[in-house]
């Protein structure tokens, strides 16, 4: 092969490369591995990891059951190994699967586009945010602060960067809610969007209907959120609204340490050409059988560069293809099912517990505990291997006696029944 | 046509509706444990307002109607598992399964990413190894991989680089961008809050120290240079292009969509870059999966180090923990640590490849590179005569005379069994064929694709119609993308 390219070793590949600019010495990284010696690695990395607990964790992070026809969708190469769809010819099973997924988070989310996915929750927050500037021609924006507080720094990251203003209007200390009266003493001409997390951050039900109302009173947009998708199986969706962002972790999505995950981004037909990222769409080919392929690039960075909606290029597709399936294995009844076994598993774990707001929640709750301070009761479940929640002080100083609990079809009876005796 | 063309044969592939179509009341797919604890009534939960009657349209199907269902379009995509998949600047390279498999290692996949940290020491110990690696291949001090993709890591960076200059007093206005650049990088410079100045390049697809002198001021706030550029060719001058901005104070940003020509052989370190992003997806070989998930880590010299995004690792009493108080930090750029699962799967290939791996996987992916552009230079106009390095581009300059496009050479190709190279891309080249084999490709198979484009090229002089048509053996004819943008059909509805 050199000889056909007229070199005569390896290293004339590069020999047109400045001499100040090649390595000097061998990298320092260790010789490589078998696959025995990799797999024997990781398994020593997992075993300095939580192994064997129940888990109450939540707060963006949720674990559900993950239907075994999910991994093995994603493990076939044809999906795994392919590349984004630009060639539709070659692609049609990706495009085609691509279409089902925007379909399905409409359906969900009430909405009448969704894009083909966005990194995750939190950046879909701040992407939903430059959509609302774009729409309105406004830059500030207002963010409930019941928001998880990690999307809300993102936000920050990003406005702050694009040279806008993101404002925080409270909750309401007695019901958890958002405070509405207070979003209406902060809504002004300037307000490009109003940010709402429903479930929001502590598990609670907010009221999009009449915070939509106050947004549009205004001239702004009203943008929800949600973390926890499976509540989407039987809360009404957020169909006021002018954008809907979120994560879609709880659909097959392992945990996995906070990534990957998928991130969602829906909006009113007449803003599709103000959303961020890729979309499929319906045609046909020249023997007019139905096609898909990629549209509306017009909006995009590969296109229209500078002018573009947003830089965004590789998604989440083959996370997302994980969430099609998870929701196609589920479908209408299942979801609502799984949703209602959420419900019942929280509303069991709270009862009796000293709830520390009054609002509804789906699977998520505020707990304080009776008899012990917050570090020590996370201490007495970790000996029960236990992980018993997220401690909300590193978040909510004035909630440093709170526990944030989270329960799911995965979690059983008895593990809930040793949580609540020692938070009780 | 004769039934077999180059390496491949037609056969049937099924036909599926969509999802919704497919539906019918009442199946299900799911099983549910029973509920261990009493039911709770959801309107009373949650108030009657609040709980949907359903979620419409959403489809019923039985387990085995979606497994076929993923399974029958599956077969209608083209991937690396089939063969080579020459996309220019993509990098689209063999992924090992070892990646996937220990990525499912299941406390490493079921870690959430609150759960104490003395019993997450095992997720945070191959983040600070990988991010020690990546320094060393980079040559750079320090590395975050918070950032999704690589377009997010170029924002990463060019955030990085505003705090910077802002931190000395003055963010200034500009970036310069080369016009041979990804479309990622103009439009990242925006969202960043920057003004974008496009540099043109030089007779030899390169940058030129005199015109990149003569546009940078006290305004310009960096340099966003692809090295190598999206020609395939190595910047030469460089160390003194950097020099030139760094004497202006500006920095220089390196997209390292094209890291696969260096890694081992140079670092961007050593040649005068401030801060780079490479895609993990490309050069460390985690999947595409079809358009994502990727992950873009960003290195930088040490003055930007104190700006990266929050959390950052620390050692303290021999245990790892994130440190939150950054006070010069930019802030997050996304929620909790980055794409955990693909920083596993680059750990593994990194680890697979050793040091010397790494070197050896660069060398065989400049050959393969410099092969095909041997075998086809007889025959398509080689876009700039400097010495390629991962990739070769092409321009349809001799097959245009017949009307025959870049655009069409791409669909004859995918006749003959292989997905196309990029086409058009780079903007600067008129009818670019960008090709970039990567090390994985066995000679047999750059041969075969070899063998496809010169018989293309043939048939654009002896039928140029035949290429204008195509594709012929695909399971759809060319498909319309006009109309499509036209009346955008973007969600299934009833009716």
């Amino acid at each position: 092969m050199l000889a056909a390219c007229g070199l005569s070793s390896l290293e004339d590949l590069y020999k047109h490369v400045p001499e100040n600019a090649l390595i000097r010495e061998p990298l320092r990284i260790p010789p490589g591995m078998s696959e025995y010696e990799i797999t024997a690695y990781f398994r020593e990395k997992a075993a300095k990891m939580a192994h064997g607990y129940a888990s109450f964790l939540g707060a963006g992070v949720y674990a559900h059951y993950r239907p075994v026809l999910c991994d093995v969708i994603v493990q076939r190469g044809e999906f795994l190994t392919s590349y984004t769809p630009y060639q539709a010819e070659y692609a049609q099973g990706t495009l085609q699967s691509i279409f089902e997924f925007q379909t399905m988070i409409c359906q969900l989310t009430g909405m009448e586009v969704a894009n083909a996915s966005m990194y995750d929750g939190s950046t879909a927050v701040a992407e939903a945010a430059m959509m609302a500037y774009r729409i309105t021609g406004r830059s500030r924006f207002l963010a409930a602060s019941n928001l998880h507080p990690e999307y809300r720094q993102v936000l920050d990251t990003a406005a702050h960067n694009a040279r806008m203003h993101v404002a925080g209007f409270p909750f309401d200390p007695e019901t958890g809610r958002a405070d509405l009266s207070a979003l209406e003493q902060a809504l002004d001409d300037d307000t490009a969007c109003v940010i709402l997390q429903s479930p929001n951050f502590f598990g609670i039900i907010e009221d999009v209907k009449a915070a939509a109302e106050l947004a549009h009173s205004r001239g702004a947009l009203l943008v929800a959120a949600f973390t926890e998708a499976v509540s989407l199986g039987l809360l009404e969706p957020p169909r006021e609204a002018d954008i809907a962002v979120g994560e879609l972790q709880s659909f097959a999505i392992s945990p996995s340490y906070g990534g990957p995950f998928a991130g969602v981004i829906a909006t009113r037909e007449k803003f599709i050409r103000q959303i961020p990222g890729r979309l499929a769409g319906e045609t046909k080919d020249q023997d007019g059988n139905r096609a898909f392929c990629l549209t509306l690039s017009t909006r995009e960075q590969h296109i229209r560069r500078e002018k573009a909606t947003s830089n965004i290029c590789t998604n989440q597709a083959l996370v997302a293809l994980m969430a099609t399936v998870f929701m196609s294995v589920y479908g209408k009844q299942g979801l609502r099912e799984l949703a209602l076994q959420n419900l019942a598993k929280a509303h069991y774990l709270a009862e009796g517990l000293d709830l520390r707001f009054s609002g509804r929640f789906f699977n998520e709750c505020v707990v304080r505990p009776r008899r012990r301070s917050v570090e020590d009761a996370l201490q007495v479940l970790l000996e029960k291997k236990i992980l018993g929640g997220v401690a909300l002080k590193r978040f909510y100083p004035e909630l440093g006696d709170c526990l944030l609990v989270c329960a799911t079809e995965m979690n059983r009876r008895a593990d809930i029944d040793t949580l609540k005796e020692v938070l009780a | 046509m004769p039934k077999t063309l180059g390496k491949v044969r037609p056969h049937p592939t099924q036909n599926e509706a969509l999802l919704f179509e497919l539906s019918s009341p009442g199946k299900r797919g799911y099983q549910l444990p029973p509920l261990d604890v009493p039911e709770t009534d959801p309107e009373a939960a949650l108030g009657a307002g609040n709980v949907r009657r359903e979620i419409e349209d959403f489809p019923e199907l039985s387990e085995v109607e979606v497994l076929r269902h993923f399974t029958r379009l599956s077969t209608w995509n083209y991937a690396i598992d089939l063969g080579m998949f020459p996309l220019g600047s993509c990098t689209m390279k063999y992924n090992p399964r070892i990646n996937e498999a220990v990525a499912r290692t299941e406390a490493l996949a079921w870690a959430h990413p609150y759960q104490p940290e003395e019993l997450s020491q095992g997720a945070m110990e191959i983040i600070a190894t990988l991010e020690q690696y990546l320094a060393e291949i980079f040559g750079m001090s320090d590395v975050t991989l918070q950032p999704a993709a690589g377009a997010h890591g170029e924002y990463t960076g060019i955030m990085l680089i505003r705090a910077y200059l802002a931190a000395q007093g003055n963010p200034r206005k500009v970036v310069l961008v080369p016009d041979s650049a990804h479309g990622t990088n103009p439009a990242t410079a925006v969202m960043a809050g920057y003004e974008v100045r496009t540099l043109a390049s030089n007779e030899h697809g390169m940058m030129d120290p005199a015109a990149v002198a003569a546009a940078v001021n006290e305004d310009v706030a960096a340099l966003m240079v692809t090295n190598p550029n999206t020609v395939g060719v190595f910047e030469e001058h460089i160390e003194q292009i950097a020099e030139i901005l760094h004497a202006k104070g500006a920095q220089v940003y390196m997209d390292g969509a094209n890291l696969n020509a260096l890694v081992g052989v140079a670092r961007p370190g050593d040649f005068g870059i401030d801060v780079l992003h490479a895609n993990l997806h490309k050069t460390f070989s985690t999947p595409h999966g079809g358009g994502g998930p990727g992950a873009g880590a960003v290195g930088v010299k040490p003055h930007l180090a104190p700006f990266l995004p929050v959390p950052r690792l620390k050692r303290e009493e021999g245990m790892l923990r994130w440190d939150y108080e950054r006070p010069q930090s930019i802030g997050r750029v996304r929620a909790f640590y980055g794409n955990f699962g693909v920083l596993i799967r680059a750990l593994a290939y990194i680890l697979a490849h050793g040091g010397a791996g790494l070197r050896q996987a660069t060398l065989d992916a400049l050959l393969n590179a410099n092969y095909v552009r041997a075998r086809l230079e007889p025959h398509y106009q080689i876009a700039y005569d400097a010495r390629c390095m991962h990739e070769c581009v092409f321009s349809d300059a001799r097959q245009e005379k017949k009307g025959v496009r870049t655009g069409d050479i791409a669909k004859r190709l995918l006749d003959y069994g292989f997905h196309p190279y990029t086409v058009s891309f780079p903007l600067i080249v008129h009818g670019a064929m960008m090709i970039e084999p990567t090390e994985t490709e066995p000679k047999a198979e750059l041969d075969a694709f070899c063998d496809a484009l010169i018989a293309i090229a043939k048939e654009v002089e002896e039928n140029p119609e035949l290429v204008k048509s195509a594709p012929h053996s695909t399971r759809v004819s060319r498909v319309d993308e006009v109309s499509a943008a036209r009346k955008p059909r973007v969600r299934w509805t009833r009716g």
